[in-house]
């Protein structure tokens, strides 16, 4: 009996109230359930949209950038002439510093056999700059382009990067199949 | 049976056509000295398993703090839980995922078809709010990290007067409109771009965040936690739930005395006294004032809508496609620059001027409708502020405010009714 009549006029608005937020938050939640997967979505660079604009660099709120050149070897001519290693009108087809075209020397030439020559990209050093893969794509195969390395990404809700890519090049891909590479990944 | 087979051989044609297009300008070359190429190094993203594990451990830290603050009734408790998640979190999670953020995500979702919400990122925003819904803001006290980093480094708090504080209080809801917008929009996430505590987390930001984080951290040692009473979007949507919340925190746990000690070690002014103390204005101008301020409503509201309305085209040139159409139009010569990337993009991708203006208006008529919506709901809230401001509510003892008190468990911890309990 007691109480009963301590449940007065606020009381019933506010379970009144609380009700309809229930019902707010349970429809909100219920229309967005309908479209919610069960995998997770990680960033990824789409190699043949990508322009090579250069901003992966800068615009990664990582730095340096979780943006890294990743090298297709299925796809490489494994050139003495390199596109992406050699800086257009190189003094000498060798490993001179004044010849590399990575700012931070960050691709290795190895000599294989003769004429062919194979190139590894050292993550540690590459920042991204796109330098190697506008070369490449330029001149060679484009075996050289650049991917969002997943174990440096740090999976912003919004890649800041893909914000501002010119060619709208970056996309949400699932987690399943988190690089777009060259070769395996065909053309769409 | 035919069909399927002719679709399959259509499929595998256009497969071989995508490989001829794909031919290399410089064969691979075929190795006689038995080289064996390398593969290239690509790790694989955080385990799904792991990003379940976040949604678990923010339910076991909510169970705990509703533990700590209903039964334990333990300042303690809440500062160690606190500081488990800020490490988890903020540090080891480095900021990403967050409940704060979620809301664009949701937004998102709701608004294009194409986005599919990680199910993890809904979780995130509703189990707060159910929480929020029946135990009050136990999530800014104890889980999120953004408000941990901020309470931990309360130091000198000074009291904000009650015009001030409500004044500042708007804010939050601009900011949540502006980001529901934005998000709606396909625009940007403004919330976690211009989050001032993540760069803490990541140890890693752009020279402005940095300072403003700073700022933001410099601020709080005097303005107790003011990201989460002036900006948080998401604190909005708490505030609602608490406000009508089935259980929240009680400063004594019997009879109060009324010696203020709780409203003194309130660091965010959210203790109201009883209303003996307070000067009781006079009924009849606060019913004068009632009926103005109701009668002002939906003019707020009109003159907000409008406000909002007109605002649409400075707001939508934050999206990249009519801020591109609007750079080309007003300066045509930049076509001839060719240190523009963004135009020249635009111009190699081969995307016809009248397509780009067409997506433009598109993106503008959809700001139209919303900053005009967002421009009505800040007038009403306007409006529901100075109808709160007349509105009297008897209050007997010391209480917290219920959409505004975080639930931080300072006030038990300073109140002396039955602290004698505790000591023997």
């Amino acid at each position: 009996m007691e109480k009963n009549r301590s449940y007065n006029r606020r009381d019933f608005l506010e379970s009144g109230m609380r009700l309809s937020l229930a019902l707010a938050v349970g429809a909100v939640g219920g229309l967005a359930i309908g479209k919610a997967t069960a995998s997770e979505w990680v960033w990824q660079i789409d190699p043949f949209a990508c322009t090579q604009c250069g901003r992966c660099a800068d615009e990664c709120v990582l730095s340096p950038s979780a943006v890294k050149c990743v090298h297709a070897f299925d796809l490489c001519g494994y050139c003495d002439l390199c596109g992406g290693y050699l800086i257009p009108g190189a003094n000498g087809l060798n490993t001179g510093a004044e010849n590399q075209l990575c700012p931070t020397s960050a691709i290795h030439r190895k000599y294989i056999e003769d004429p062919y020559f194979e190139y590894v990209i050292e993550e540690d050093l590459c920042i991204g700059c796109s330098k190697c893969v506008k070369g490449c794509a330029s001149f060679g195969n484009g075996s050289l382009h650049l991917q969002i390395k997943h174990d440096l990404c740090k999976n912003c809700n919004e890649c800041s990067i893909a914000r501002l890519c010119p060619s709208d090049a970056i996309k949400r891909v699932p987690a399943s199949t988190p690089y777009l590479v060259k070769g395996g990944f065909i053309e769409p | 049976m035919s069909k399927r087979i002719r679709t399959g051989l259509a499929f595998l044609l256009s497969f071989f056509e995508s490989m001829s297009y794909a031919q290399q300008r410089f064969p691979r070359p075929e190795f006689e000295s038995g080289y064996v190429q390398p593969a290239p190094e690509l790790p694989a993203p955080r385990l799904l398993s792991l990003e379940y594990l976040d949604v678990l451990v923010l339910l076991l830290v909510l169970v705990l703090a509703s533990w700590f603050i209903y039964e334990k009734r333990s300042r303690r408790g809440i500062l160690w839980l606190s500081v488990f998640s800020l490490a988890y979190f903020g540090f080891y999670r480095e900021g990403c995922i967050c409940a704060v953020g979620s809301v664009q995500n949701v937004t998102l979702a709701l608004f294009n078809p194409e986005y599919a919400i990680p199910f993890t990122a809904l979780a995130f925003f509703l189990i707060p709010l159910a929480f929020t819904l029946f135990h009050g803001r136990t999530f800014c006290a104890a889980a999120c990290p953004l408000g941990v980093a901020q309470d931990l480094l309360v130091a000198r708090p000074v009291a904000l007067s009650a015009g001030v504080s409500k004044a500042l209080g708007v804010l939050p809801y601009l900011y949540l409109g502006l980001a529901v917008l934005f998000a709606a929009t396909g625009t940007e996430f403004i919330i976690c771009r211009y989050d001032p505590y993540v760069g803490f987390f990541r140890l890693d930001a752009s020279f402005v965040m940095v300072v403003l984080g700073i700022g933001f951290l410099l601020l709080g040692l005097f303005i107790a936690r003011p990201y989460c009473r002036f900006l948080c979007p998401y604190g909005v949507l708490l505030g609602w739930m608490s406000r009508f919340s089935k259980r929240h925190l009680s400063i004594t746990p019997a009879e109060c005395i009324d010696c203020k000690l709780c409203a003194k070690s309130c660091p965010f002014d959210a203790i109201e006294p009883p209303t003996g103390y307070q000067q009781v204005e006079m009924r009849e101008s606060n019913t004068r004032r009632f009926l103005l301020y109701t009668l002002l409503l939906p003019v707020f509201i009109l003159v907000g809508g409008f406000l909002g309305g007109k605002s649409h085209v400075f707001l939508s040139s934050a999206h990249p496609d009519v801020h591109l159409a609007e750079l080309l139009i007003n300066q045509p010569e930049l076509k001839n620059d060719p240190g523009h990337i963004d135009v020249q993009t635009f111009l190699a991708s081969g995307k016809t001027m009248e397509a780009l203006v067409e997506d433009a208006r598109a993106v503008r008529r959809a700001f139209y409708r919303g900053s005009t919506i967002l421009g009505a709901f800040m007038g009403l809230v306007v409006g529901l502020m100075l109808l709160g401001q007349v509105a009297f509510r008897e209050r007997k003892d010391f209480e917290p405010n219920k959409s505004h008190c975080f639930s931080c468990g300072r006030c038990m911890d300073y109140c002396p009714v039955g602290q004698e309990r505790k000591t023997t």
